[in-house]
Parts: C-alpha cells; sequence; structure tokens
C-alpha cells in the first residue's frame, strides 16, 4: 500500500511539531530539570473535582445540549461580563468547546475558504498554522519582535493585510512569548482593522495569567464586538487542563456555525468536566476567586525569579507580562534547536526551542515557570554555566 | 497589615528557607527592604520561629500524642489565661488553644509513653484548681497538617515537554 497515495496532501505536508522531538528525548533521559511543560503545576482545586464525582453519582453521564450546559454558560456570561467587561448572551453567543483547542479548529473552519489567509502573529502557539492549513487556508505569519516585547504592532499587521486575508489570530497574553497587549496596543490594532471585513480570533486562554494591570478582551475595543470570537476555558486559569474544556464566545450568527460543526464532530463537551467547571466559576463568584488569584500569585513570584536568573547566566529576556513562558534569546544568536539540544545532552535542562512557534522565534526558546522555584533555581543555574561554556 | 508582610510570609510559611535576596526578586523589591522586613516581624513576634514539618510517623520513635479537652471555671480578673499559663508552661504541652463550643481548653501534647501521658493528665492537669473535668482523645493517624497532606506523592505527572 503507498499511504503516500491515500493520505490527504494537506494534512501529510505540515511538519511534525518541533516540540514532539524534544518530547521524544527527554522522556528517554534521567533527573531533567524541565522548563519545558506548557501546563500549570497546580492540580485542580479539589472543590472542583468534587463536583465532577458528585455528578456522575447523581447520574449525570449523558449527552448535553451540543451548546453545552445552560447553567454553565450562564455562568460564563456572567465570568466574562464580570471579569472583561464583555457581554454575551449564554443561549446563543457561547459554545462549550472541548478546550480552547478545538475552539480554534471550530473559529478556523467556520470561516477559512480555500486559499484564504490566516494572519499571525510569530512567534505564536503551535497549533494555529496546522489548523489553518486543515482547513485549507494559509497561514500568513505577521513577526513580531522582542525590541517590541512580541506585541503585534500595526503596521506590521497592515503589512501583512491583502485582498485574501480573511482572519487575524490574536494570541494575547502569548504562548511563548509572555507578552500581553494593553488596551492602547488593541485599539491600534482595532484601528487597522475598523473598514475592512477582516475577522478576528481573540485566543484569551491565558487572560487570567496578566501580572501588571489587567487583561483587556479584544472584543471590549469599541466595534470589535461583532467581528470577535473570543476563546478562553478552564485549562490555564483554573488548573484544568486535563478535563479538555474551554469555550467559544461571539455574535449568534457566527456562533451558530460553529455550534453546527461542534454538533457533528464533538456533540458536547465532557459533561463531568462541564459540572467540574461550573463549579469552579460558581465558588470564583463567591470567594473573588481566590484559587485564581493564589495561583496567579506564586506565578508572578516565579517570574521574576525566572527572568532574574536568566539575565543573570548572562542572556537578553525581556520580561513576559503575561501567561507563564520567558522567552530569552539564545546567545550570540545561536539557532535555537542547537542551543536547546545541547542544553538538555550538556546539562540537562529541557526547554522548546523558539522556532517551533514560528521562524521569528529561531534565536529564542521557551522556559515555561510553571515549574517548582527550586526547578527554576537549578535551571538558570545551569543554563548559567552552559552558556558561559560556549 | 501591608501587602509586603504578607507576601513575604506566605513565602516563608511555604518555605522558611527561602533567602532574603531571593524572597526580593520574587516580589520586585530591594533585599535590604526585605531583611529590614523579616527583622520587624521578628522583633514584632509575628514571626516566632522557623521550624522544619516534620512526619514523625516516619520515623521510628515511640510516641503518642494526645488531644485533652479541658472544661475550666475561669478566674475573676485572669478570665482563662492564668488556668492557660499554667498548662502551657508543661514542656509536654504542645498547643493550647481556648475554644468556643462545649469545652474551654484544647490542650495537645506529646509523651513517649501512654502511661506517662495518663500520668500527667491525672497528677498535673486534672488537679490544677479550677479545672473542673478532661477528656482525652488519642491521635491514631495524621493524615494532612499545616497544609501539607502527610503521605501524598509529590512527583510531578505532567509530561515533561508539552506545547
Amino acid at each position: 500500500m503507498n499511504y503516500e497515495h491515500v493520505l490527504c496532501r494537506r494534512v501529510s505536508e505540515i511538519p511534525p511539531s518541533g516540540i514532539r522531538k524534544f518530547f521524544d528525548i527527554v522522556s528517554e533521559m534521567k533527573d531533567v530539570v524541565s522548563l519545558g511543560v506548557g501546563e500549570p503545576d497546580f492540580h485542580t482545586p479539589w472543590s472542583y473535582s468534587d463536583a465532577a464525582i458528585y455528578s456522575l453519582r447523581k447520574g449525570h453521564t449523558h449527552y448535553t445540549s451540543n451548546w453545552g450546559l445552560l447553567e454553565l454558560r450562564r455562568a460564563i456570561a456572567h465570568y466574562m461580563a464580570e471579569r472583561f467587561h464583555v457581554e454575551y448572551d449564554p443561549v446563543k453567543e457561547i459554545l462549550v468547546t472541548v478546550g480552547a483547542s478545538e475552539g480554534i479548529d471550530l473559529a478556523l473552519r467556520a470561516l477559512v475558504e480555500p486559499g484564504d489567509e490566516v494572519l499571525v502573529p510569530d512567534p505564536s502557539y503551535v497549533s494555529y498554522m496546522p489548523n489553518i492549513r486543515f482547513a485549507a487556508g494559509i497561514c500568513v505569519p505577521v513577526p513580531t519582535d522582542a525590541a517590541n516585547e512580541f506585541k503585534l504592532t500595526p503596521d506590521a499587521l497592515r503589512r501583512a493585510i491583502t485582498p485574501k486575508t480573511k482572519a487575524l489570530i490574536l494570541p494575547y497574553p502569548n504562548n511563548p512569548t509572555g507578552a500581553v497587549m494593553t488596551r492602547k496596543d488593541l485599539e491600534g490594532i482595532a484601528a487597522v482593522l475598523r473598514d475592512t471585513e477582516i475577522m478576528v480570533i481573540s485566543d484569551e486562554i491565558y487572560a487570567e495569567l496578566t501580572y501588571e494591570g489587567k487583561h483587556v478582551s479584544f472584543a471590549e475595543i469599541p466595534g470589535m464586538w461583532e467581528r470577535t470570537i473570543t476563546l478562553n476555558g478552564f485549562s490555564k486559569a483554573f488548573a484544568m487542563t486535563g478535563w479538555r474544556l474551554g469555550y467559544a464566545c461571539g455574535p449568534r450568527e457566527l456562533m451558530e456555525v460553529l455550534c453546527k460543526i461542534h454538533q457533528y464532530t464533538m456533540l458536547c463537551a465532557s459533561t463531568p468536566a462541564q459540572y467540574a467547571a461550573l463549579e469552579a466559576l460558581n465558588s470564583g463568584t463567591q470567594n473573588e476567586y481566590q484559587d485564581v488569584r493564589r495561583m496567579v500569585e506564586s506565578y508572578d513570584r516565579r517570574r521574576r525569579l525566572i527572568v532574574n536568573g536568566l539575565r543573570e547566566a548572562g542572556l537578553s529576556c525581556h520580561e513576559p507580562k503575561g501567561a507563564f513562558y520567558a522567552f530569552p534569546a539564545t546567545p550570540a544568536g545561536m539557532d535555537s534547536q542547537t542551543f536547546c539540544e545541547k542544553l538538555l545532552w550538556e546539562k540537562k535542562v529541557a526547554a522548546v526551542p523558539g522556532d517551533a512557534f514560528g521562524i521569528t522565534g529561531k534565536n529564542f526558546f521557551r522556559c515555561s515557570y510553571a515549574a517548582s522555584n527550586e526547578n527554576i533555581l537549578k535551571a538558570v543555574h545551569r543554563i548559567g554555566e552552559f552558556v558561559a561554556s560556549l | 497589615m501591608r501587602k509586603l508582610e504578607m507576601s513575604i510570609l506566605q513565602i516563608l510559611t511555604e518555605d522558611a528557607r527561602t533567602p532574603a535576596d531571593q524572597i526580593a526578586i520574587m516580589l520586585g523589591k530591594s533585599e535590604e527592604e526585605i531583611r529590614e522586613t523579616i527583622r520587624r516581624l521578628e522583633e514584632q513576634r509575628i514571626i516566632l520561629k522557623y521550624p522544619a514539618l516534620i512526619n514523625w510517623q516516619r520515623v521510628d520513635v515511640d510516641e503518642v500524642e494526645a488531644l485533652i479537652e479541658v472544661r475550666v471555671t475561669p478566674q475573676r480578673d485572669h478570665g482563662f489565661d492564668a488556668i492557660a499559663e499554667q498548662i502551657y508552661r508543661f514542656e509536654e504541652v504542645r498547643n493550647v488553644y481556648l475554644m468556643s463550643g462545649g469545652y474551654d481548653l484544647l490542650v495537645m501534647l506529646k509523651s513517649q509513653t501512654l502511661k506517662k501521658l495518663a500520668l500527667f493528665v491525672a497528677e498535673k492537669l486534672s488537679t490544677i484548681d479550677g479545672v473542673l473535668s478532661t477528656a482525652t482523645h488519642f491521635v491514631l493517624k495524621r493524615y494532612k497538617s499545616q497544609g501539607v497532606i502527610m503521605d501524598e506523592r509529590t512527583e510531578d505527572r505532567r509530561l515533561q515537554v508539552s506545547p
């Protein structure tokens, strides 16, 4: 059987993830200190897990509505309004998804015609480009740079727009750079988009993990709500990665289409996970999101620790203001794959090469600080030794 | 209390060995300011000691621990304080709390043997003037202490590299 003949070319042409290779090496090694983990190091707060267990006991083991539990959607609407000042109707404008990841896929499939261009700030999360290509679109990276703290600038955006541009993915706070966009930054982006028909997929999964000032939702910028699909979820803010639960919010005409795809592919998100998420939001409303605050405070301290350590190791590192990643430059413009491989072999520190997130990241590497203080200090110490040995 | 002081206390509660220079980095303050604040907290007897949290169940020593509910008659002018002092001055007494509810003082104590502990209650505690009655409960197992689950595995279950 010649599988090259039978496989869909659009899919097989996409190179395997640059992260996968590292994962394979690291999993063979012992005593590695890993700064490569893209998820919280907190367990899910027990009351959420307990709510899921209780839901199973009560027999909530069936499908929910395609849109998700109405009670959960109401809680999400309340949460989005309370925390980010954006209003969505829980009945027709909020779709509960299998992680924000599903939201990315749904939004792209709902919008992209073959040959449409989708703009993605570069570097960014690894899934956007493949998802755009699965939807037969063309991924157009929009370079960002360290001098600008990896923010998307109106100029770079303007230069990337063509008559074929269908959508912009706006992933802030950003994985891997830790960049955030302030209200003023977002207004600059809005000004470029205002007279166009370009849609925005605003992936705000790290919204709660914003350290200086508050996260601003793109849909809150005047005139942008109508063109924006906001993606968020429970993984990062509520330490619920393994539950796979997220949501997409937007104008009902769009959400109907996202829901159509969701209904024929996923049917609905996992029911016990939805009950856990409901508890996360309900308890958050009652105790002023004390779990979230506790975790954010802890990440913030580790953020300072790692940035300081990387700088002391002799690396140039801009200050990340969101998510839980630092994104330092490799020394002397070394390419990130070589740097990270050597660092792993020689010092047993795992970090992710920046080019896994786009070509603009080729002289940077991602260090997750969702790691213990002890491991952060150990890792930056070893990185310092490694840099000095080069 | 100021936010800085609260943050320092949180960090030290988590790990009392965290050095001042590291706390300074974590909180974005100068090392000088952190040292000064800690000194003040010690002076005000807000920070009393820097002990380790030990799981004695894993140490091969003979030891019994008991919680004793003590009902007392409060004294004029001194309330419960004088009797509490008469109790907490004994070295074997680890904790003494004034409680609301069905009894007045909760006394926690440790002893090498059951017999010594029983003797302490019978001869020292019950005979204090103003002590009306005691009820002794022995600790059989500690599951969680000071927010730490005693026998939980702490290894990282996450994938070592993920996007």
